[in-house]
């Protein structure tokens, strides 16, 4: 009797579970999966490899190639800080660190809109330099980087913790400077928490659409990212081009979560 | 290679680690470090190791001040209780690693590496990880890999104090005979006594952040300077002010002038040693060891009254020791002042 209960109660946690995700997550991609290839794979390769569409891809690697080694040195940087160095100041560095998490990234853009726009504490001096970071390049990677800044650090933090200290001191009295200790003993120990950092970071950077649509203005073909794209074509109506995007953003993304899901197999082997 | 250690202190916080501490460790000698936890034996050989800034004090290695150097220019080779074995790294690549840094040339690290993992028996095992390796096992390629580099003294922190009881026992045999070979100044932290006495030929006993005395196992057992080397060394019953070892306690069945009137409480057999426990009667519990013969030429059981006379007693006044009276039950061995290598400054 109690263990077909206990059966019962298990499948239908499972079914629950399971269709919660399905209503939630899985009929959402299904449809954009469907939608795009409803009238065959014409349109949406159309769409993509129409120059806007192309430019935009490529943008969005960018940022992805700039802003990922940027938070993953600072990331392993700032743990190393507040993990091995204990200060006061730490637990202000750490709340510091959380704040991309908690604010909205239209709130961000607009901040970073507000201190390099031309009314700005930063703005006009930079102009003046010749630098243009709104609606340009260099305006998306900062945003790029503020949101997704939090991630490497989250996951390097307790893998850290967890280490321990004794390992890099043995490291030292068998002769090893802080930098040869850094990359003998403690990089190879955190090195799957810093991976999942990021692909978790990856993923964000890829998908982010609120703080890069105010600083980059939107000008297609220029200054473009990929979710700004797909926001634009489906805006214009253009329903294929918008899906086809989509199903680029998706197909990357999953690509991401894939590997995440090796590393974190590989870490718990 | 001697070590030095001139009027060590170190605080964390409120906690006083050490208060002033001096030792001299003589050149190749085997020397334990002996004291209850918090009492900065710890704090002692990690700031010999320069993993630890003292706050006051030198540290001298083969003469030489190295107080300001850092851990990697000392040449100590340091084991960690919980062995700190690297874990990303076979055994070859951990007990390698020193020999890396130093960039040592392919051919001549693996030469070395096999020849050390001889030496420590785990030469079949060089491409395991540590996390396929038992404690043992794992403690032997720890010291593999602090030995590689040839140190210049070799400071050992609670080695053996997360193995269990016979692992210990022949991994400290073990050790001695390694040092009896290799001669490269030691150092071990210890909180047992009876594996100090095992090991070192010279103990130094801390307590509360200072050093309490040092000398041999001899020396400190049948001259403690204070109560607390006494009772830390070797067991010990308290009777009032004064200290008697259990087997200085003489048992008579008739009584006597001088001996205490106790009830046996309780006879626990230990082999070949007896161990009986009594009450006196003013309440306070003492306990006597015998030999089985002992034990059954008295005829003892629970609940009799006996006799007992102290041997040889101890007092602490101004922790200065003084005997008071000699018990026939044990010889008394004189010091012997060529084993008293270590000085200690309290």
């Amino acid at each position: 009797m109690r263990a077909t209960s206990s059966a019962r109660s298990r499948w239908g946690l499972r079914t629950l579970g399971l269709g919660y995700l399905t209503v939630l997550l899985l009929a959402p991609l299904v449809m954009i999966f469907y939608k795009t290839f409803e009238h065959g794979l014409a349109p949406p390769i159309d769409a993509i490899t129409s120059p806007d569409g192309l430019h935009a891809l490529k943008l969005s690697l960018l940022m992805v190639a700039i802003a990922v080694p940027l938070n993953t040195v600072f990331g392993v940087g700032c743990a190393l800080l507040l993990v091995r160095h204990k200060w006061k100041g730490n637990a202000v560095i750490d709340a510091i660190i959380n704040l991309p998490f908690a604010i909205s990234p239209v709130v961000i853009g607009l901040s970073l809109f507000l201190l390099y726009g031309t009314q700005g504490w930063l703005g006009p001096s930079l102009s003046e330099a010749g630098i243009k970071v709104l609606f340009s390049v260099p305006g998306m990677v900062l945003a790029s980087v503020f949101v997704s800044l939090p991630f490497v650090v989250r996951e390097t933090v307790p893998v850290l913790q967890e280490i321990g200290t004794e390992q890099e001191q043995a490291a030292s009295t068998l002769g090893a400077n802080a930098w040869q200790t850094f990359w003998r003993v403690t990089l190879p120990a955190i090195r799957w928490g810093v991976a999942y950092g990021v692909v978790l970071t990856t993923a964000r950077v890829l998908g982010e659409f609120g703080a890069v649509s105010i600083v980059s203005g939107q000008i297609s073909g220029e200054t473009e990212t990929l979710p700004l794209f797909v926001e634009k074509q489906f805006a214009n109506f253009n329903t294929a081009g918008a899906f086809g995007a989509s199903v680029v953003l998706a197909l990357l993304a999953l690509t991401t979560l894939l590997a995440m899901n090796v590393l974190k197999r590989k870490e718990d082997a | 290679m001697g070590i030095t250690v001139e009027g060590a202190t170190k605080s964390f916080g409120d906690f006083q680690a050490l208060n002033d501490v001096s030792i001299d460790v003589p050149n190749g000698s085997l020397t334990a470090l002996l004291g209850p936890s918090g009492s900065g034996k710890s704090t002692l050989l990690r700031a010999i190791a320069g993993l630890e800034t003292l706050d006051g004090g030198r540290v001298l290695i083969d003469d030489e001040d190295v107080s300001k150097k850092p851990t990697q220019k000392r040449e100590v080779g340091f084991v960690f209780q919980h062995y700190a074995a690297f874990k990303h790294m076979t055994v070859f690549e951990n007990v390698a690693f020193g020999l890396k840094i130093r960039k040592w040339d392919k051919d001549k690290i693996s030469g070395r590496v096999h020849e050390l993992l001889g030496l420590v028996q785990l030469e079949g095992l060089a491409d395991r990880y540590p996390s396929q390796l038992s404690g043992g096992q794992r403690q032997r390629m720890a010291l593999a890999r602090a030995l590689a580099v040839e140190p210049q003294v070799l400071l050992l922190d609670e080695p053996f104090g997360a193995l269990d009881a016979k692992v210990r026992k022949d991994l400290r045999t073990w050790l001695r005979r390694l040092h009896d070979e290799m001669h490269v100044t030691t150092i071990f932290v210890t909180h047992d006594q009876e594996e100090a006495m095992d090991v070192a030929g010279q103990l130094v006993v801390m307590n509360e952040g200072r050093v309490e005395q040092s000398g041999s196992a001899d020396e400190l057992y049948e001259q403690p300077a204070t109560e607390f080397v006494m009772s830390f060394v070797g067991e010990v019953n308290r009777l009032g002010e004064q200290y008697v070892r259990p087997h200085d306690m003489t048992v008579a069945l008739d009584r006597d002038d001088g001996a205490e009137e106790a009830m046996v409480q309780r006879i626990v057999a230990l082999g070949f040693e007896i161990r009986v426990e009594f009450v006196l009667g003013d309440g306070t519990e003492v306990w006597a060891q015998l030999t089985r013969a002992e034990l059954q030429k008295l005829e003892l059981r629970e609940g009799q009254i006996v006799y007992l006379r102290p041997g040889e007693i101890k007092s602490f006044n101004g922790d200065v020791p003084s005997s008071d009276g000699h018990g026939a039950s044990t010889p008394h061995s004189p010091p012997d002042d060529d084993d008293a290598e270590v000085s200690a400054a309290v």
